[in-house]
């Protein structure tokens, strides 16, 4: 299996007609993109908007954040509009690096976020440092939240495919090739290394805490084994899950930070033989029974250590902790990435639940820090949402039009897979 | 120059031994015992005054103690406060606590401290003050002085202080985020390399191990008993009216039920961020199941069902305020002359 990622670098975002690149800017045509999101008739209206890095720009309530990526010869997010699906991870992706397609609009439910263009939010994530074309969509009075949510991630898929195939045109990208082989091949690939695993856990417990596996709700599968190559081809999206900070939007699985770190040092320290996918499921049974697969496939890969990344918190600590626990039972050197919860103070255990095999930790913060925003000069969105999300109160919008929100509201500030540079230390 | 305060006792102030122990505070202008060392060590303040108080007398008056201390903060205004080496000594150390934990969150003034590890008033005040890690006994005093002398004078000089390993005390506790060079999958996937070479490498976070609640013995009969239910599945009457967080409740909430036999669908609402609230919304009781209760409670299988809703959020709620829930509920209910409780979560 080979994939040929064709990454095109945008800088720059503005309005204009035709939709094309120029240079490292896209012009998107909004008449254009709001004729092709309102082939679902289920959209009431839908608007777009543009959002730069280092601007007064606040996007609130946040959904979900998707880089375009779109293939010539096939589909990128497999199963998500067809029923005919190829799989993903071979042959060519276009890949607009540098700019997503991020979807707001009324809130669906408490668990949107807030993305600053700057300020002391900024600097917690990721997704501050890029371009963001806006889409701002309301649907009909009929649609309930569970469908709410389906048209809002599925327009925002579409659009993002859509605006990468204006990719295809462009000749100045940097080409990354990617392989990878059956289970047999990796495993010989390098004798001399120990084998590593990646645990790939993702939210699955019902509206707003989803992810969609070929099109299919991860509720209802079973952990499997996963290539990283389809990954970056959007086998796996955001069912716009989990509270803010905690969400791993499409984003941040198209470029999800653990694969790409394990693949930098494959073949150099470890051997990276495989990844399975365990869905965090909200009952012990299911806990347990994914539990028993998720370790079973990382035996049968033949691992020697593993590293488990998270989605959420609180019960899916549990999920976390007992992968962790079973895996060091059975020999595997094992690392866990976490949040903390340890109160406004810091006071607080971190953790609702933990495992002494938990000896090797990465912390992506406390979350329940609070930081106070300054007022921007432009909000897309609702501001006044920030009340019933999490991390936010009905006393977050100060009188003078700062915020205060704890760090759970940002989106991605405190990404569980590692993509960025917040931690915690005792003092 | 900073002016700095210092406390010893009558060892180390040199009044004498244990029988000297119930010595009533006093307080000399200058440097009395360690605080000679100490000053000599610290150029960027002067230590104004030395107070000395018997080790037996602050521990059996300590309020007395406290307020002769607070006045001498009065009088001298001091920068900082130091206190001790108490060393292994464990009401010297206690001493040294409490007088630092005064100085620096009554009075606002920081305030240091040294103690070797395993003396109690270390796990007692470490939170409350910097308490400079030192040998077991005064045959440290040595190492002890340029180490607490050192932290005095980063605070003196409203320095940054780096991480308590690297300034030598007792870590307080308190996790604090800080921005790493890389990000979290490099640490992790750099972690794991050294976790699979058997190298050394040091954990982000060292795993707790929690007190586990042992359930209450079952009650034998129901048809006697006062039944209270209890949800931290976010439920609440329909608008909110009191704003009970989506997540990170700081607070619980009790709602009359008198007179309702079930949460009417469409007169209360889940506010929860951490499960799909679609279903709980359409018909609370599948969160909160007061309408069973009451209909137990009409066939006479339960004596009384307690008609108050307790609720909260149970969602990154840290464990600090979920105990703190936790005894205020228990309060609550035991003043009501509850016997049993269902506790709901989501």
């Amino acid at each position: 299996m080979e994939l040929e990622l064709r990454k095109i670098a945008i800088r720059n975002i503005e309005f204009g007609s035709p939709a094309r690149i120029e240079g490292d800017t896209l012009i998107a045509d909004p008449d254009e993109m709001r004729e092709l999101m309102l082939e679902d008739s289920r959209i009431k209206d839908v608007s777009f908007d543009i959002a730069l890095p280092g601007s007064s720009t606040r996007i609130l309530p946040v959904k979900d954040v998707i880089e375009p990526r779109a293939k010539p010869d096939g589909e990128t997010f497999p199963g998500t509009f067809h029923e005919d699906m190829q799989e993903g991870g071979e042959g060519i992706t276009y890949c607009l690096e540098g700019c997503v397609v991020t979807t707001t609009g009324p809130i669906v439910g408490f668990q949107e976020g807030l993305i600053d263009m700057s300020g002391p939010a900024a600097e917690y994530n990721v997704y501050s440092k890029l371009c963001h074309l806006v889409m701002i969509i309301e649907k009909q009075d009929y649609v309930d939240p569970h469908e709410h949510e389906e048209v809002v991630r599925v327009a925002g898929l579409k659009l993002a495919q859509h605006i990468a195939e204006l990719g295809f045109l462009v000749e100045d990208y940097k080409s990354e090739t990617y392989t990878w082989g059956n289970i047999g091949e990796n495993y010989n690939a390098y004798p001399d290394l120990p084998k590593v695993v990646y645990v790939y856990n993702c939210m699955s417990q019902g509206l707003l805490h989803d992810s969609y596996f070929y099109g299919r709700d991860s509720k209802i599968i079973v952990p499997t084994m996963l290539t990283p190559l389809e990954i970056f081809d959007g086998a796996l999206v955001s069912g716009n899950c989990v509270s803010p900070g905690s969400k791993t939007t499409t984003y941040m699985h198209q470029n999800n930070a653990c694969i790409m770190e394990l693949l930098k040092h494959h073949g150099k320290d470890f051997n990276f033989v495989g990844i399975v996918l365990c869905p965090l499921m909200t009952t012990l049974k299911e806990k347990f029974r994914n539990r028993m697969l998720t370790v079973r496939q990382v035996k049968m890969l033949g691992a020697d250590g593993a590293l488990i990344s998270q989605e959420g918190f609180g019960n899916p600590t549990t999920d976390l902790m007992i992968v962790c626990q079973e895996l060091e039972r059975n020999g595997i050197k094992t690392v866990i990435i976490t949040n903390e919860d340890a109160g406004i103070d810091g006071m607080s255990e971190s953790l609702p639940d933990s495992v002494p095999e938990a000896n090797a930790i990465v912390t992506t913060g406390n979350s329940n820090a609070t930081l106070m925003l300054p007022a921007m000069d432009k909000t897309i969105g609702v501001l006044k949402d920030i009340e019933r999300v999490c991390g936010g109160t009905v006393n977050s919008i100060q009188p003078d039009g700062r915020l205060l929100i704890e760090i759970h509201g940002i989106m991605g500030g405190h990404n569980l897979q590692g993509n960025t540079l917040v931690g915690a230390v005792t003092i | 120059m900073k002016k700095i305060l210092f406390y010893t006792n009558q060892f180390f102030g040199q009044i004498g031994g244990e029988e000297f122990a119930y010595t009533e505070p006093f307080v000399e202008e200058g440097c009395k015992g360690p605080a000679v060392g100490l000053q000599a060590a610290i150029p960027d303040g002067e230590i104004v005054a030395s107070i000395v108080c018997g080790d037996n007398y602050f521990a059996e008056n300590i309020d007395k103690c406290k307020d002769f201390i607070r006045a001498q903060v009065e009088k001298y205004q001091p920068d900082l406060f130091i206190a001790g080496p108490a060393f292994n000594a464990g009401r010297f150390g206690i001493a040294c606590g409490e007088s630092c934990k005064l100085v620096q969150e009554e009075l606002g003034i920081p305030a240091i401290t040294g103690m070797y590890e395993e003396n109690p008033a270390v796990d007692m005040f470490k939170a409350n003050c910097k308490i400079v890690k030192t040998a077991k006994s005064a045959a440290g005093m040595r190492q002890a002085v340029p180490a607490m002398a050192a932290l005095a004078g980063k605070i003196l000089r409203g320095e940054k202080l780096g991480l308590p390993k690297d300034e030598g005390y007792f870590p307080m506790g308190k996790r604090v985020n800080v921005f790493h060079e890389k990000n979290g999958a490099v640490r992790a996937v750099e972690m794991l390399v050294k976790k699979l070479n058997g190298e050394p490498y040091e954990t982000e976070l060292e795993i707790s191990t929690y007190e586990k609640v042992e359930p209450a013995a079952p009650l034998k009969d129901l048809k006697g008993a006062k039944i209270a239910l209890c949800t931290s599945g976010g439920i609440v009457p329909m608008g909110n009216p009191d704003h009970l967080t989506a997540a990170s409740a700081k607070f619980w909430k009790k709602y009359d039920l008198h007179g309702l036999n079930e949460l009417t669908p469409g007169k209360f609402e889940s506010v929860h961020a951490g499960y799909d609230p679609v279903y709980a919304n359409e018909n609370p009781n599948r969160v909160a199941p007061y309408n069973v209760l009451k209909e137990m409670e009409k066939e006479g299988e339960i004596g009384e069902i307690y008609p108050y809703l307790i609720t909260t959020t149970g969602n990154s709620t840290s464990v600090a305020d979920a105990t703190r829930f936790g005894k205020e509920i228990a309060e609550e209910l035991k003043a009501a002359g509850v016997q049993g409780v269902i506790l709901t979560s989501t």
